[in-house]
């Protein structure tokens, strides 16, 4: 489904990802894992179109993902979630769902200013289906509060729902349960397994968490320093010596 | 379940309300100006003027999150369209309605596309530098535009068969117009449209991984808000009559921002409470003082600033949210005997809507929802992108 071909992100003279390849097939959940500054959330920016390798090739379904306007991603049906939660903090919960729907919608300025029938049948559509997707993630209570001021762990959740709302079928999670304490993590990855189920998504994971990871991946990925250097199952990788010296470092 | 119930109750409440507030404001709307002396009714006139002008400037500055300081010379363009259609083409008034509308709009386009590349001080300078060298330029194009000297051009007329004097033919005029464009304006944002132009302003990257275009987006609200200063400054020239360069200096600009500033930023009647306050404010601080009215000026719009930080439009959301943060405090002490489970004024909207949030930990995260629902319904409904900058405050 997805397939990353020996990408190369220099920003300076550091170089961030070298030669980085794996793929995805579909209806798997790939985890990718490393030290800090591996080059994780960099490779994420790729697939996003937020950043452009300056070599290597980056396939979805065949198309290549390089040549699409950073824009157009989302309408391929790839969504992703930020690091650091990338919600518009003013929208109300509800409405930052619905900007999820957007590459979905058709209504332009001039329909939107006249408000066309149409336009106002797409409204009633989407916010239908916003508060589905809320219900769906115990988020309708707060709909109409801003995305802002919130626990942690629901805006969490609000970012998942407006990841879902893009109808993605590759999902990138960037560090979802970061921040969240030890039961939310666990719900979180309940919350994950059955929408995966519901939606039938394809998950690439990027995470610290590796009860999360190794619960969740049937594949995970290792980089460092930009290079990846474990690929396999999650007993595999646990295994893996080259792994536990990254994580560990070696005894001298 | 009761939550439910509850929101479905004031849900039914608010429709009424919000009808009745309308059905308000268009009475006296076309009361005034059979009521107000021709004067008064000019005034108001300008105030319905500058709101179309403010409304565009929302869109850009309010809800765009970008910058304009040169949006006096959108109004001047609009303005000038306007009036050598009307002196060199006697095309009639009407007509320089659409082709001041549309010319704006591709000027707007065009300073869209820099407007893509820069952000913040620097595209406030580029707009200023436009605004600055637009009144020179009038004055070289004399042969056009009449150089320093200006335009004099026909007000409009009011036809036999209104009855209507001129002032108040003209108030009609405006007043259609700006009920047309202030209806655009929110139905632009109260759509996908709309929220892109939000999301984009409350987080690009994260706005543009969803699908949002983020070219053409912030182009084309540009283009939008410089299209809506155009109209205003077209209307200028039918209620004036006298078109000249120096009526159009950057300080209007300035004062436009400022107007729509104190009027409230990303509120949808903001612009008309600033543009009365851009219309009336200098006049009373003449009155006040003689010697020194910009001191005056400067000082109300500091006092305002300092009292309603969010603009005039979120000062009764203020107002209510420090009022129902007092009350909350007395019904809890009353909540500590048994019986008051059902507290007696519950049926106010906070309550219900505080209630999911009452699991938060800690007290501050539920302190912006009993502010967020100001407990007048008309202002959440007036306010549907509901961006109350106050939660930035907290």
């Amino acid at each position: 489904m997805l397939a990353v071909d020996g990408i190369t992100v220099r920003f300076g003279g550091i170089t961030a990802l070298d030669g980085v390849a794996f793929t995805v097939e579909p209806g798997t959940a790939v985890g990718l894992i490393g030290p800090n500054g591996a080059g994780k959330t960099t490779l994420f920016n790729c697939l996003t179109r937020r950043c452009t390798p300056n070599g290597g090739d980056v396939r979805f379904e065949d198309e290549d993902l390089l040549a699409l306007p950073p824009h157009a991603v989302a309408g391929r049906g790839i969504a992703r979630t930020f690091q650091n939660l990338g919600l518009f903090p003013r929208l109300t919960v509800r409405e930052n769902v619905m900007v999820g729907a957007h590459s979905r919608g058709r209504t332009g300025h001039l329909a939107a200013a006249l408000r066309l029938p149409r336009v106002r049948r797409e409204e009633t559509e989407l916010h239908d289906q916003a508060d589905d997707l809320l219900q769906r993630l115990g988020l309708a209570d707060v709909a109409d509060h801003p995305a802002s001021g919130l626990p942690f762990g629901t805006l969490k959740r609000v970012e998942l729902a407006r990841a879902l709302a893009v109808r993605p079928r590759l999902l990138l999670l960037d560090e979802p349960v970061n921040g969240l304490s030890h039961g939310e993590v666990g719900q979180f990855a309940d919350l994950v397994r059955s929408v995966r189920q519901e939606f039938d998504l394809t998950l690439v994971v990027v995470e610290h968490h590796m009860g999360f990871v190794m619960g969740l991946c049937d594949k995970v990925v290792c980089l460092d320093f930009g290079r990846k250097i474990a690929e396999g199952s999650p007993e595999e990788i646990q295994r893996d010596p080259a792994v536990i010296e990254a994580y560990l470092g070696v005894a001298a | 379940m009761n939550t439910i119930t509850a929101a479905l109750g004031t849900d039914r409440a608010r429709r009424p309300r919000a009808a009745l507030t309308v059905l308000l404001a268009a009475a006296a709307a076309v009361g005034a100006p059979f009521y107000f002396a021709p004067f008064q009714v000019f005034q108001l006139t300008m105030v319905l003027l500058y709101a179309v002008a403010l409304a565009g400037l929302n869109l850009l500055v309010g809800f765009g999150g970008q910058i304009s300081l040169g949006h006096g010379a959108f109004f001047a363009a609009g303005a000038y369209t306007a009036a050598v259609m009307l002196d060199r083409y006697d095309t009639g008034h009407l007509a320089t309605l659409p082709a001041a509308a549309a010319g704006c709009f591709l000027l707007g386009l065009g300073f869209g596309v820099p407007a893509l590349r820069l952000r913040g001080l620097y595209l406030a300078l580029v707009t200023l530098s436009f605004a600055v060298f637009l009144p020179p330029l009038l004055k070289r194009l004399e042969p056009v535009t009449g150089g320093s000297m200006g335009l004099t051009v026909d007000k409009l007329q009011p036809p036999a068969w209104s009855g209507l004097a001129e002032d108040q033919w003209t108030y009609f005029v405006v007043l259609a117009v700006t009920v047309v464009a202030l209806l655009l304006a929110r139905n632009l944002l109260r759509s996908r449209v709309g929220r892109a132009l939000l999301a984009v302003r409350d987080n690009e990257s994260a706005a543009e991984v969803m699908g949002v275009r983020l070219s053409l987006h912030k182009t084309l609200a540009f283009a939008w808000s410089a299209m809506f200063a155009g109209v205003a400054g077209c209307l200028y020239t039918w209620v004036i009559g006298f078109v000249s360069p120096d009526s159009f200096s950057f300080v209007l600009s300035i004062t436009l921002l400022a107007g729509l500033v104190v009027g409230g930023l990303a509120s949808l009647y903001g612009p008309l409470l600033g543009a009365a306050f851009v219309m009336y404010v200098p006049s009373v601080s003449q009155d006040v003082s003689e010697a020194a009215p910009g001191v005056v000026f400067g000082l109300l719009i500091i006092t305002v600033m300092f009292v309603a930080p969010t603009g005039l439009a979120g000062l009764p959301g203020r107002v209510l949210g420090a009022v129902s943060r007092r009350l909350p405090r007395t019904t809890a002490a009353l909540d500590r005997t048994p019986e008051a489970d059902s507290v007696p004024e519950t049926d106010s909207v906070p309550e219900a809507d505080s209630v999911p949030e009452a699991e938060p930990k800690s007290p501050a995260g539920s302190r912006p929802a009993t502010t967020l629902t100001p407990a007048d319904p008309a202002v959440v409904d007036a306010e549907p992108v509901g961006a109350p900058p106050r939660t930035e405050k907290e």
